[in-house]
């Protein structure tokens, strides 16, 4: 019953920073005269996990300050930061085109910083001992939307794997996680076949997979991390020799070297420029940058290399605005530091 | 003389207020009944604007959710069939049988004792009756069937079965009871074994109550949801196959009301149509259990 006790203690965790995020608005609300040292955060529940790390600590040095963390999704946070609502917006991938404009339009500057990666694990039971690898291509043709109903046996995937029926497992279409998966195996966001159990809740998907030896599913790497007895680690091939050659297991070192691919990606904040110029802002994010570092592995994601945290902590400090992925949303398989560094040269 | 007719034209004025007050209570169940109906009605009307009837009762998919859309309702009525089938074969017999031992065999004391332990099994909430699907039956029986998958309709059925075997048995038992005792006394005279008289004489008899019994425990198989959420998995699948992963009606009305689904959005409007499904099967079982209780009764007078 462990697993129960794991997940009611996670449901109240969660409800409990829900509850500390609406005090805090409320507070917020009422006592106007600290509206200048509020920092208003949103966006996507990704990143929520860094950013709550981050403001605990945060607020430990700083107890004057109050820091509000919402949830509204990488959509929902652009939305209220391109209007002015807010200081600071989370994001699982880099700002959209569309959201791009919208800021335009507002006059909203923003800037750009890099906080984390997050890796993509797909998965089999333990028992399974023909899927050691699989291809990026393999993957595509196993998830797409022409799969429904179609794909349903190992043997349809790799000609040699055993004609039995494939159970998949994979998070539900609200997700970032489902999102980003889509866009980097499938090559349309928001697409894939629709028969598979979906679950917004990944502990569930670990029970499936974990006492299914026929399961597939996908997740994100922090929650393998903890039940890497039960579950077994599939390693992708992207047949891009560019960025390692074979098959690549999914680790921090593989992530952050860029070889596991193209499954990784980075995870952002955005910052207002016109809220930059305030102190507790800029004291916020310097934190989030350095001290923040440790936070990042401690709730389950990886960091990036320290230079790519200097690189992005200077282009915050120097006010550097826009986007270093051109705001072309979604982009797979690129190296932060290039970006960075060949921007920092300009 | 004053004060007596004040007195009664006051009771009657509190009697009034009583009746008013008591009036409200009972036409608060009612007033509920009919608003959730009217909104079903509604919404379902919505939905069958935009999804033909023919695809809704003949597509072998149910898909509302992603790329490709299907909108079969026969995938979760299979998952939910398939569970209440299970969970009607565990509750049948060994509801019937216990309600054979506490109405023929049992002595006095031990019917006393039985009887409410037996109904301590309706009182168990049934999201301990899912983890114990989940975290127990399942892997107990993946002993037995190494190709059981973790999510499955099998080990939720049985566990179902458990779960509504007081009510078989507690609304057998009553009607078995009531059979008047001068018809047992005259089998016994012809020469009957007790069994006998159990088996031909009192269930016979008491035929009415059984069946409505076995309908009851049917509807509540079907509207059951937490023990099929958190053990059945979430796939729709028209399937027979009670080892693999699927999902009830019960469990895509929750799957889809946990995320963030805009309201007035296609998939926001099957939510209600499933939820109409599921209301008509269990008032149609209601009904007809019902109907059997009235047409089958026997009376003895």
């Amino acid at each position: 019953m462990s697993e129960q006790g794991g997940k009611i203690q996670y449901h109240f965790i969660k409800m409990r920073f829900l509850l500390l995020a609406l005090c805090l608005l409320v507070v917020s609300a009422e006592k106007t005269a600290w509206s200048a040292s509020l920092i208003k955060v949103d966006g996507s529940s990704t990143v929520y996990p860094i950013t709550e790390a981050v403001v605990e600590e945060f607020q430990m040095q700083h107890p004057k300050v109050r820091v509000t963390v919402g949830i509204s999704g990488t959509g929902g946070g652009f939305k209220k930061f391109c209007h002015g609502e807010i200081d600071i917006s989370e994001a699982s991938r880099p700002i959209k085109p569309s959201e791009v404009a919208l800021c335009r339009d507002n006059k909203i500057e923003y800037i750009e910083i890099p906080v984390a990666y997050d890796g993509l694990a797909v998965m089999v039971h333990p028992k399974n001992n023909w899927t050691g690898s699989m291809t990026v291509k393999e993957l595509k043709k196993l998830w797409e939307p022409a799969a429904q109903q179609k794909i349903t046996r190992w043997s349809q995937i790799r000609s040699g794997w055993p004609d039995k029926e494939i159970h998949l497992f994979g998070p539900g279409v609200d997700s970032g996680t489902y999102d980003y998966f889509t866009e980097a195996v499938v090559g349309k966001e928001h697409s894939s076949r629709g028969d598979f159990t979906a679950s917004e809740d990944d502990n569930v998907l670990v029970q499936g997979i974990a006492t299914d030896p026929l399961a597939l599913g996908f997740f994100g790497l922090a929650y393998y991390e903890s039940n890497q007895d039960r579950l077994k680690l599939v390693a992708i091939d992207d047949e891009n020799p560019k960025n390692g050659k074979g098959p690549i297991l999914a680790r921090s070192e593989t992530i952050m070297n860029g070889t596991y691919q193209p499954l990784a990606r980075p995870i952002f904040i955005y910052v207002s420029a016109k809220s930059a110029h305030r102190p507790e802002i800029k004291a916020f994010v310097q934190f989030y940058l350095t001290a923040g570092r440790p936070l990042v592995q401690e709730v389950g994601y990886i960091p990036l290399k320290d230079k790519v945290y200097d690189l992005a902590l200077n282009r915050f400090l120097k006010q550097t605005v826009g986007s270093v992925f051109l705001g072309q949303g979604s982009q797979v398989g690129v190296s932060l530091e290039t970006l960075l560094a060949t921007e920092a040269k300009k | 003389m004053t004060i007596i007719s004040q007195q009664v034209k006051r009771n009657k004025t509190y009697e009034g207020i009583l009746q008013g007050v008591l009036f409200l209570c009972g036409s608060l169940s009612v007033l509920t009944t009919l608003g959730i109906v009217v909104v079903l009605i509604f919404e379902t009307i919505a939905f069958f604007r935009e999804v033909s009837l023919l695809e809704f009762l003949t597509d072998s998919q149910w898909t509302p959710l992603f790329d490709d859309k299907h909108f079969g309702i026969l995938s979760l009525l299979s998952g939910t069939f398939l569970t209440s089938m299970i969970a009607i074969l565990v509750a049948m017999p060994v509801g019937l049988l216990s309600a054979i031992y506490l109405s023929e065999y049992a002595s006095t004391k031990v019917r006393s004792w039985v009887k409410p332990t037996l109904e301590v099994l309706a009182g168990i909430p049934t999201v301990v009756y899912g983890y114990f699907a989940l975290l127990f039956v399942t892997p107990l029986l993946q002993t037995f069937i190494p190709s059981l998958s973790g999510f499955n309709a099998f080990g939720p059925g049985i566990v179902m079965g458990i779960m509504i075997i007081p009510m078989v048995s507690s609304l057998s038992e009553d009607a078995m009871y009531a059979v008047p005792q001068r018809l047992r006394e005259a089998a016994c005279a012809l020469g009957s074994s007790k069994l006998q008289v159990s088996l031909r004489v009192v269930v016979p008899a008491a035929f009415s109550g059984i069946a409505a019994s076995f309908l009851l425990a049917i509807s509540r198989a079907i509207g059951e949801t937490m023990i099929v959420v958190i053990a059945s998995g979430q796939q729709p699948r028209l399937t027979l196959n009670p080892l693999v992963p699927i999902e009830t009606m019960t469990a895509y009305i929750v799957q889809v009301s946990m995320g963030d689904t805009p309201t007035g959005t296609i998939e926001y409007k099957t939510i209600f149509a499933v939820g109409m499904v599921l209301f008509l099967s269990t008032l149609i079982l209601n009904l007809l259990s019902q109907w059997i209780r009235e047409r089958f009764q026997e009376k003895y007078e």
